[in-house]
């Protein structure tokens, strides 16, 4: 058996992990919720994000900076690809909307690859390896800031959803789009700002994610997989249950390193991803269908 | 006779490919409240969401206000004051009946949200007292009165009511047409669709009676009550 100090580390570090997924997840399961399509650009987007967050720290902008000016560029980047790519290519058709999502996060990904290789890249802050001593563990400090970065992103999506216009237009356009045509809310404007969202929360992702991780054309991938785990435990386009649902995921994942070794961390999240669609196939967070 | 708020000529428009309206022509005055009545299925609320913008017309003419909104977005039209309460009342299941009600400001009318959303709820008691309560949650009643309440919040200067007693009982059903004489009485101009026809009849200053995507009948409401075709129309003899 492990030290109860050891354990408790371990979900700390699990939370502080879940809350970057949490962000991952967030836009994809709010993009699912408002235009009812899962949108399989999401990795790609990411990876995108990453790299725009990679080289404004190679012309000397740290990513905890950048990212003030990288959440509105991609908020408008989401916008301007449903409004103007998304949107008017699907014609209504959600099948096609799942297409043409999968051919845009082909092309971002293989535009990436043609521009950079696949080459893996890291960038070297001072802050990289600073670590705050609780007395009976170490917790790195951009993984500190990335979990309250994570969790105040979340705050300004919770408050922008609950009480301004624009999110109110939001969740109505979520389930009663010919009502929202009907008090004006003008229903392909709602589904760009719900894009740009997403993006935007990616965008912040990507930022605190890059002084402790890597970036090359796929890394996008391998959140989005997570992400979609989360979004289906969480429950389908439930905005809490993905924030919920990362944070959960990130404790399983930490704990199952700890228990079952260091590379075997993410098979917990699938086995209990596979456990919960068997027993509560709507999500563990009390979503409705 | 004041030019009238609303006129539509050589209006057309149906689904896929079929024409369901074949050129209708109508006025609306302001102030007025103005019946249409057919049998289900003949368009009715095609027609409403035509004028609401939700289907964009195949031919025809559209004015209100003074200016062409046949290719207007919903948004705009509902900006320039025709607000339409819909078939089903169309609320947002999930939201509070508060959050509904703001909604209904949400293109027009939203400086003046709090003044409005008083007059709703002097209006609707009952939505007073259920302000934190989902609207999805509601009686079937209540839910009227929300989708009614919405639409006034966006101080309509033409309302479309389609169906409002669908499924409310006999009581209720006198409150509705009671509360669409009052809202008239304040100067709103009122179209109305509606399965109970004598009691529509009593209260509409004129009616048009839709069939086959035509108006074949139309008059004042007491010209139209007394004539032998309307039983004809709706019975289909
Ligand atoms: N979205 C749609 N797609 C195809 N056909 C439709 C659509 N909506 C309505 N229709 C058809 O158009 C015709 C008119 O329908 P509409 O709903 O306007 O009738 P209505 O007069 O409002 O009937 P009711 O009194 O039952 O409400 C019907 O034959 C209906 O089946
Ligand atoms: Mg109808």
């Amino acid at each position: 058996m492990f030290a109860p100090d050891i354990i408790l580390a371990a979900v700390l570090n699990g939370l502080m992990t879940g809350a970057v997924y949490a962000l991952t997840a967030v836009g994809l399961t709010l993009v699912y919720g408002v235009l009812h399509i899962i949108n399989f650009a999401h990795g790609a987007i990411l990876t995108a994000a990453m790299f725009a967050a990679f080289f404004a720290w190679k012309i000397g902008i740290d990513p905890y900076v950048a990212v003030f000016a990288l959440a509105p560029i991609f908020f408008a980047l989401g916008y301007a690809l449903q409004r103007f790519v998304i949107g008017p290519s699907s014609h209504g058709e959600d099948r096609n909307i799942l297409l043409v999502t999968l051919g845009l996060s082909i092309v971002i990904e293989n535009l990436l690859l043609a521009a950079f290789r696949s080459d893996t890249r890291s960038i070297d802050v001072p802050y990289g390896f600073s670590v705050i001593d609780l007395g009976f563990t170490f917790l790195s400090v951009p993984r500190v800031v990335a979990f309250a970065a994570s969790c105040a992103a979340a705050a300004i999506l919770w408050l922008i959803l609950a009480k301004t216009d624009t999110g109110k237009a939001i969740r109505a356009v979520a389930k009663e789009k010919l009502g929202a045509s009907l008090v004006g809310i003008d229903v392909a404007h709602v589904y760009a700002v719900t894009f740009g969202l997403g993006a935007a929360c990616l965008a912040v992702a990507a930022c605190l994610l890059l002084p402790t991780f890597y970036v090359h054309p796929r890394v996008g991938n391998a959140y989005v997989l997570v992400a979609f785990t989360i979004v289906v435990l969480g429950g389908m386009g439930s905005v809490p249950g993905a924030l919920l649902g990362g944070l959960f995921i990130g404790v399983v994942e930490s704990l199952s390193g700890l228990f079952l070794g260091e590379s075997l961390g993410q098979i917990g999240i699938f086995l209990i991803f596979i456990l919960v669609l068997l027993v509560r196939p709507t999500g563990l967070f009390g979503a409705r269908a | 006779m004041a030019d009238p708020i609303l006129s539509i000529s050589g209006l057309v428009a149906g689904y896929g490919g079929v024409d369901v309206l074949r050129g209708l022509d109508m006025q609306v005055s302001p102030g007025e409240i103005v019946a249409v009545l057919g049998s289900n299925g003949v368009g009715k609320t095609t027609l409403n969401k035509t004028l609401s913008g939700v289907l964009r017309p195949r031919a025809g003419v559209i004015r209100f206000d003074g200016a062409d909104i046949q290719a207007a977005s919903p948004a705009a039209i509902v900006e320039a004051g025709l607000i339409h309460v819909p078939e089903g009342r169309k609320i947002f299941p999930d939201m509070s009946v508060l959050e509904n009600l703001e909604l209904g400001s949400y293109r027009r009318a939203k400086a003046r949200r709090a003044r409005n959303l008083e007059r709703v709820f002097a209006t609707f008691p009952r939505l007073l007292e259920r302000t934190n309560q989902h609207a999805g949650t509601l009686s079937g009643g209540e839910q009227q009165m929300l989708a009614i309440g919405r639409g006034l919040m966006g101080e309509p200067r033409l309302l479309i009511l389609d169906e409002p007693s669908l499924g409310l009982s006999p009581l209720l059903v006198e409150e509705m047409f009671g509360l669409v004489k009052t809202l008239n009485a304040e100067g709103l101009a009122i179209l109305l669709v509606e399965q109970n026809v004598m009691q529509s009849l009593d209260l509409a200053h004129r009616a048009y009676v839709l069939e086959n995507g035509a108006f074949v009948l139309s008059g004042t409401g007491a010209e139209l009550a007394a004539n032998p075709d309307l039983e004809k129309t709706y019975l289909g003899m």
